[in-house]
């Protein structure tokens, strides 16, 4: 079937911020789409609130509204778009949840608008409990038996139907609070009792409890015509009950005989023919260690975080495909384009093994519970190929980016063997690596699989690890050795560390990566898509294909982000696709090398060759060898390629830009201190330290308030404010408690307005596309910060002052390309706290409101041309019609006993932003966009620290004004009261009395909380109990009081999205 | 891979065109010459191992990791296995699963099988699709000097030969169902035993016939239909098998054939077969059935194949072609009551998404009581 002749304008509906759960796959999903829709000459309309994205880029689609994805915008931008169709399974569960709403409205039929690649009865099936289960009934499916009760007797007799153990989940409880799994009469009564209590609608669910059983996932595609496959099959390291996005996940499945995966994959083709999915859909199951016997734990009709792993895993693009689906074609007729041979309509054989291991947000969030469960808490993840289990392991690990480089975690070495083997009980991010301590320290493989529930397979793979440990560890290093663990990937630094001995010492003979092909079909056909990754073996590919395909081009190696973290998310992307991008044009050849499965620079028609590998010095290193490039570009890909600069200059490779020794001058400290000298920029005083004593000794010599953060980081990680000697106690023993390689800076703190810059120089002349202007005070991380382009307050001196410091940075530096600059203006004083060489968080927003195609001309810049062959003067760009807002966007209800109090340590996982022409319906848009709702009434809670009383006098005054309800603890209260604004009294938690703040939260009366403390590094204290109740009743609780100002202000103009503005940035 | 591996003896294989592969030895350790194929199937290796169409090859694995979930007896395709040689490039040693009642090293010393592991089996696939199907010898000791070519005189010279008589029941075997609703003639080429199943499930009541059976043996049994199975080796080496079907199709008995029994009715009926490059192995493999316009993904273990063009059209139609290749997967019958596919509706190892088949099989014994 060709495309369908009545589509010719879709909208497509992207998924907004990043937030945990939604992220990077789906900006990856997206474009894939926008792409195939345009190539088949189709309109399109995309919306999206993420501008950090590559799908919101100008050539991606016609006509990109970078507006908040409500259904009121989404209706009006279809009524001023009117287009024919809607693609709404590329979109996440945002895209199919508001496409599913303009359905049942009436909305898209009143309008004549098709519902594509899944139609509202499809997207029901799925997503509704009861429809789905009698969905999965009527084919024969087997779903996890469960029943909601009301009574603990209800409960006690369903139980004894579907036997025992069984897990209990209250209804309406954050996190499962008060939920457990009973083995018996007596637990379940106890359990059900309480979990009944705590349900504010005395409700539970009673669910046959499956945990331990194997968890396995098929990615699977139906056309039209009812043709179906499956792309790929996945099998989860950690057994049911852990989720799936913070599992180990092994492709192909690999501990099911043909009989099971069959059974299974035959469930799934039944599901989706059910389920009529004209696209991609996404199946788990649950299946029982010891039988045939299986349950369909959950269906997402749609492409998600796993079809983006199983397309990077197979080279199989599923959001492509999908997208062609849902516009008419069938299965059968669609290239496949890895081999250009064959068809889509097959499934993807491998030859090799995939690992996905994920990347948790609790490096920077250290008391937040690191236990896992049925709600992720993976900011990111990495995918790792090998041609065994143990090697994609090992490559997941050090691709991971904790500092590890085999699955020895050192907090585990000082532990007893019973506290390893308690250790073990505990289902959590260290889980993996306490296995690997439990093996290496010789525990029976039998007694770890009873323990943990972890299949035999996987745990006597790593003993293999720790076998072979074990064997470099003792006697002499020989070849044989070095060998062995060359097959599993070891690099030959850890080997050396292992072992204790050199390897030149030995006369060992090293050797480099091989480069294999990932194409499909197990080397079957003839690939044309060249996608590689490295193995220990004979024949190297890659090598073989430079070969065959000589070119005169000079060769560019463009290295990636790796996983998405807080601090380092899907903007570095961006800038590494726009790399590539530039590269291209300009007749490079350009190539990639990254590890994150979730991005579109690792989709492999993105570069003109894709390595999906770790960023370590030996794996680049291999790369290098194999590729022999004219040069690499290291300051696309944050911190993680920055890392390497210094090694590969070393190496003798051309890093295109601004230099190593250039990047070394911005990070150390002292360096640092001397250019600023010498140019003639203040910055807040401050020291290196490395030990605890050092540091105090600093911090009483600046005098506190001071910023402590390590050398080398990104996103503020770890980095704190200490306001006391107790304070810079308790950070230098964390930060010590792993390996410091780099010194603590520490600085006094000042608390000015923050401003940032980022740049383009060429060695002559620079460019500032814009300054951004944050509404929090300096203190609250840049990243968490609301970011106005272009700045509102500032005077012309202090803006004057800003492009001068700016100019003498960049030329100091030598900057060639980008450069990030943070000032904090204080006293009418400019001063500098960082410098960044390289591109940063705001790049992709930057250039997307004031049109300045910053990546584009940075690369062009790297490679010799000027800014003014570019058609740039040298100095700040004018400023354009429309004021941008970014507003960060966190994910604290994934993340229980996180404070969410903002402060110098980077918190939020994603941003949106808001375009229009005025300032403030831009930040209302941005709030939208990034979650907030606009009340016209209802209560405000404040509860703030002493230094902040102040200034809320003014705020609580406009709350009052707008009819708000005032409520605050005893001392804000009077206070409030004595200035004739009219507050309510409530209790503090500990005062034991009632209303008080946490029941009062509870009553549903407070829409807003203002929620400020001295101090938020522990969960235990009373703010923090506020702050998190607030996250647990979504009440929008800010921390912050010029956030709160912003707000009052937008409640002010009691505006609604009639009145606003749809902007439409490509004509901007 | 265990430790263990880095003292396991050294194995080689040696490819007809000289190239020299050097692993390890696991299974039986020996001398053995065979055609090498591989399949890129990920799971069912225990499948593919009992298959007796690869009798006369040594297969080889695309998947790296084989082994993972053991063998146990109930998944045997056949009382044994044929295969020549079997190559992987690792092995598991602690396979896990719950029906797991031994490891991939046991079982290729339990049926004499001698395995080569270690190697770049990716190296070698790539060799086969470039060259096509070769002859290779594994080895635990590499030939020197001019024994070398005297070796590859060897390898050169090998054929699968006459393999079904090998593989054949030697007197007929009966298998009845529940239902007892039809009775079956299986004339085994070197059948998967997933067939005899697929039909006694569906209450057909199975004889086992083999190979050289007459027309007339088959004639006087009176069955409902007839079953032609899967078999290793060149289709054409077989002439006394394509007679007695030339026989049987004047009898308009239903009959469904599978692989081999699809080729020898193809040959049967005046068509002619070729031999592929490097044939389909694997359980990815699109076919279209062009009835139904519909793509099925299928379970394939194939050297050669029926030439499209040459299927009379007195005789039948072709019915399913290669989605990829575009080469002949079935030809639907216009003479007989027959219809045959090349892939394998059986399944195991590889998707049962053409069971279905089975049941056009009873439809049309039904619609000829």
């Amino acid at each position: 079937m060709p495309l369908r002749s009545d589509i010719k304008k879709v909208l497509v509906i992207g998924s907004g911020p990043i937030v945990i759960g939604q992220a990077a796959e789906f900006d990856y999903a997206g474009t894939q789409a926008c792409r195939a829709l345009k190539q088949e000459g189709l309109e399109v309309v995309l919306i999206n609130s993420n501008p950090a994205t590559i799908m919101t880029d100008k050539h991606m689609a016609d006509k990109i509204y970078i507006e908040p994805l409500t259904l009121d915008v989404v209706k009006k931008i279809i009524e001023i778009e009117k287009p024919d169709s809607i693609l709404s399974t590329l979109g996440g569960q945002t895209g199919l949840t508001l496409s599913m709403q303009l359905a049942e409205e009436g909305f898209l039929d009143s309008h004549n608008v098709k519902l594509l690649g899944a139609n509202p009865e499809t997207i029901h099936k799925a997503e509704d409990r009861q429809a789905f289960k009698d969905t999965m009934e009527a084919i024969g499916e087997p779903c996890i038996p469960s029943k909601v009760v009301e009574t603990v007797e209800d409960a006690m007799e369903f139980a004894k139907v579907i036997d025992y153990p069984v897990i209990v989940r209250p209804a309406f409880t954050l996190g499962g609070t008060g939920g457990g799994i009973a083995y018996n009469e007596a637990e379940l009564h106890e359990i059900a009792t309480n979990g009944l209590r705590l349900s504010p609608i005395t409700q539970v669910l009673i669910e046959k409890c499956i945990s331990g059983w194997k968890e396995i996932e098929f990615e699977v595609i139906r056309d039209a015509k009812g043709n179906v496959i499956t792309v790929c099959s996945m099998e989860n390291f950690d057994p049911v009950g852990v989720h799936t996005g913070d599992s180990i996940v092994i492709a192909p499945a690999v501990t099911l005989a043909d009989k099971e995966y069959q059974m299974l994959r035959t469930a799934a083709l039944n599901i989706i023919q059910a389920l009529k999915v004209e696209g991609g859909c996404n199946c788990q199951f649950a299946l029982k260690p010891d039988s045939f016997e299986y349950a369909v734990i959950e269906v997402n009709p749609r492409v998600s975080r796993s079809s983006a792993l199983a397309s990077k895993a197979t080279g199989y693009p599923i959001a492509k495909v999908a997208t062609r689906i849902a516009i008419g074609y069938s299965l059968d007729e669609i290239i496949n384009q890895v081999t250009g041979k064959t068809y889509a309509c097959f499934e993807p054989a491998l030859d090799y093994v995939v690992v996905k291991f994920p990347k948790w947000p609790f490096d920077k969030f250290v008391y937040a519970k690191k236990t896992l469960g049925t709600q992720m808490k993976a900011t990111g993840e990495v995918m790792a190929i090998g041609t065994s289990f143990e090697e994609a392991m090992m490559k997941a690990v050090r691709s991971i980016e904790l500092g590890m480089d085999n699955m020895r975690k050192k907090t585990f070495i000082t532990m007893t063997d019973d506290e390893v083997r308690e250790k073990l009980h505990d289902v959590d991010v260290d889980r993996s690596f306490c296995v690997f301590e439990a093996l290496r320290r010789g525990f029976d493989v039998k007694e770890i699989c009873d323990i943990t529930t972890i299949d035999k397979w996987f745990v006597s793979k790593l003993k293999n690890l720790a076998d072979l440990e074990a064997w470099l560890e003792e006697g002499e290093l020989t070849q044989e050795k070095y060998d062995a663990a060359k097959k599993y990937s070891y690099l030959d630094k850890t080997i050396e560390r292992l072992s204790g001995q050199k390897l030149s010492d030995k006369g060992i003979k090293t050797r480099h990566a091989v480069y294999k092909m990932v194409d499909t079909c197990a080397a079957e056909f003839s690939a044309e898509t060249p996608y590689f990754y490295s193995t220990y073996d004979e024949e190297n590919e890659a090598a073989e294909f430079i070969e065959q395909h000589p070119t005169d081009k000079k060769k560019v190696i463009v290295f990636g982000s790796g996983p998405i973290r807080i601090g380092q998310g899907i903007e570095f992307d961006y800038c590494s696709v726009h790399c590539v991008w530039a590269l291209k044009e300009m007749g490079y050849e350009a190539i990639i090398c990254n590890n994150n499965p979730e991005t579109v620079s690792t989709d492999f028609d993105t570069g003109d060759r894709l390595y999906f590998d770790p960023l370590t010095f030996e794996d680049v290193d291999s790369l290098i060898a194999t590729e022999k490039p004219y040069g690499v570009v290291v300051q696309f890909g944050g911190q993680t390629a920055i890392k390497l600069t210094k090694h590969l200059q070393e190496s003798g490779v051309r890093i295109l830009g601004t230099s190593a020794q250039s990047i070394d001058d911005a990070e150390d400290r002292e360096k640092f201190d001397e250019l600023l000298e010498k140019c003639g920029i203040p910055r807040p005083s401050g020291h290196t330290v490395f030990t605890t004593e050092e540091a105090l000794k600093a911090a009483n010599e600046l005098g506190y308030p001071v910023l402590l953060r390590p050398s080398y980081v990104l996103g503020g990680q770890n980095m704190i404010i200490a306001h006391c000697d107790s304070d810079v106690t308790e950070y230098m023993t964390i930060i010590t408690a792993t390996e410091l390689e780099n010194p603590v800076l520490i600085d006094k703190y000042l608390m000015g307005t923050e401003v940032e810059v980022d740049a383009i120089c060429d060695g002559t002349d620079f460019l500032i596309p814009g300054i951004m202007e944050h509404i929090e005070r300096a203190g609250v991380h840049s990243g968490d910060s609301i970011s106005v382009y272009p700045a509102q307050t500032l005077s012309e001196k202090i803006k004057q002052t800003i492009v001068t410091y700016t100019e003498r940075l960049a030329k100091a530096l030598n900057v060639i390309g980008l450069v990030n600059i943070q000032y904090v203006v204080y006293d009418n004083e400019v001063y500098v706290i960082e410098v960044n060489p390289r591109s940063s968080r705001t790049v992709p927003y930057i250039s997307k409101v004031t049109g300045v195609q910053m990546v584009d001309i940075a690369t062009k810049i790297m490679l010799g041309e000027s800014l003014k062959s570019q058609g740039y003067e040298s100095g700040i760009y004018p400023v354009g019609d429309y004021v941008a807002v970014k507003v960060p966007v966190f994910s604290f209800e994934k993340l229980h006993d996180v404070d969410t109090q903002l402060g110098p340590e980077m918190k939020s996982t994603g941003e949106a932003l808001g375009i229009a022409r005025t300032f403030e319906e831009a930040l209302y848009k941005g709030l939208i966009a990034a979650g907030f709702k606009m009340y016209k009434s209802g209560g405000v809670m404040f509860s703030v620290k002493n230094g902040d009383k102040p200034e809320i006098i003014p705020l609580a005054e406009k709350f009052e004004k707008l009819g708000f309800k005032l409520y605050a603890t005893s001392g804000t209260a009077s206070m409030l009261n004595k200035n004739m604004i009219a507050t309510n009294f409530t209790y503090r938690i500990h005062e034991g009395m009632e209303p008080n703040v946490i029941t009062l939260l509870e009553s549903g009366e407070i829409n807003y909380v203002i929620s400020t403390s001295e101090t938020g590094r522990k969960p235990a204290l009373d703010s923090v109990k506020i702050r998190r109740k607030s996250v647990e009743r979504s009440i929008a609780c800010l921390t912050s009081i010029d956030t709160a100002n912003a707000l009052v202000k937008c409640l002010a103009m009691d505006k609604s999205v009639d009145d606003l503005e749809m902007v439409d940035i490509t004509k901007i | 891979m265990t430790l263990n591996s880095v003292n396991a003896p050294k194995a080689y294989l040696i490819l007809a065109d000289g190239t020299v592969f050097q692993g390890k030895s696991f299974g039986c350790t020996g001398e053995v010459i065979g055609e090498i194929v591989f399949t890129t199937a990920m799971t069912g290796y225990e499948e593919t191992l009992t298959d007796p169409s690869y009798c006369g090859q040594i297969v080889t694995q695309t998947f790296p990791l084989i082994g993972n979930y053991g063998v146990n007896d109930e998944d045997y395709e056949s009382r044994g296995s044929v295969v020549s040689g079997y190559i992987v490039r690792e092995y598991c040693e602690i396979p896990s699963n719950f029906r797991c009642e031994g490891d991939i090293d046991s079982f290729l010393k339990k049926h004499n099988i001698i395995g080569l592991y270690d190697i770049d089996t990716r190296k070698l696939t790539r060799i086969i699709r470039e060259t096509g199907v070769m002859n290779g010898m594994i080895t635990p000791t590499l030939p020197e000097g001019s024994e070398m070519d005297k070796v590859l005189e060897k390898i050169k010279a090998y054929t699968v030969g006459e393999v079904v008589p090998k593989v054949t029941v030697k007197a007929p075997e009966e298998y009845k169902s529940e239902q007892g609703k039809y009775r079956v003639a299986l004339i085994d080429y070197g059948y998967k035993h997933n067939i005899r199943r697929e039909l006694v499930k569906r209450g057909c009541d199975v004889t086992v016939f083999p190979a050289q059976v007459s027309a007339e043996e088959i004639k006087q049994f009176n069955p409902d239909g007839i079953m032609l199975s899967n078999g290793p080796g060149d289709p054409q080496d077989n002439p006394v098998s394509i007679n007695t079907l030339r026989e049987l199709i004047k009898e308009q008995i239903p009959t469904f054939g599978i692989c081999l029994g699809h080729q020898l009715l193809a040959l049967a009926n005046g068509a002619t077969t070729i031999k592929l490059k490097y044939g389909h192995r694997g359980g990815n493999q699109p076919v279209t059935d062009l009835t139904i316009d519909r793509t099925f993904i299928t379970s394939q273990n194939h050297g050669y194949a029926v030439v499209s063009e040459s299927v009379p059209e007195s005789a039948g139609k072709v019915s399913h072609i290669n989605g990829n290749d575009h080469t002949c997967e079935g030809v639907m019958y216009t003479n007989a009551p027959a219809f045959t596919v090349q892939f394998h509706p059986e399944a195991c190892g590889g998707p049962h998404d053409t069971a279905y088949l089975f049941d056009k099989f009873i439809s049309l014994m039904e619609e000829n009581k």
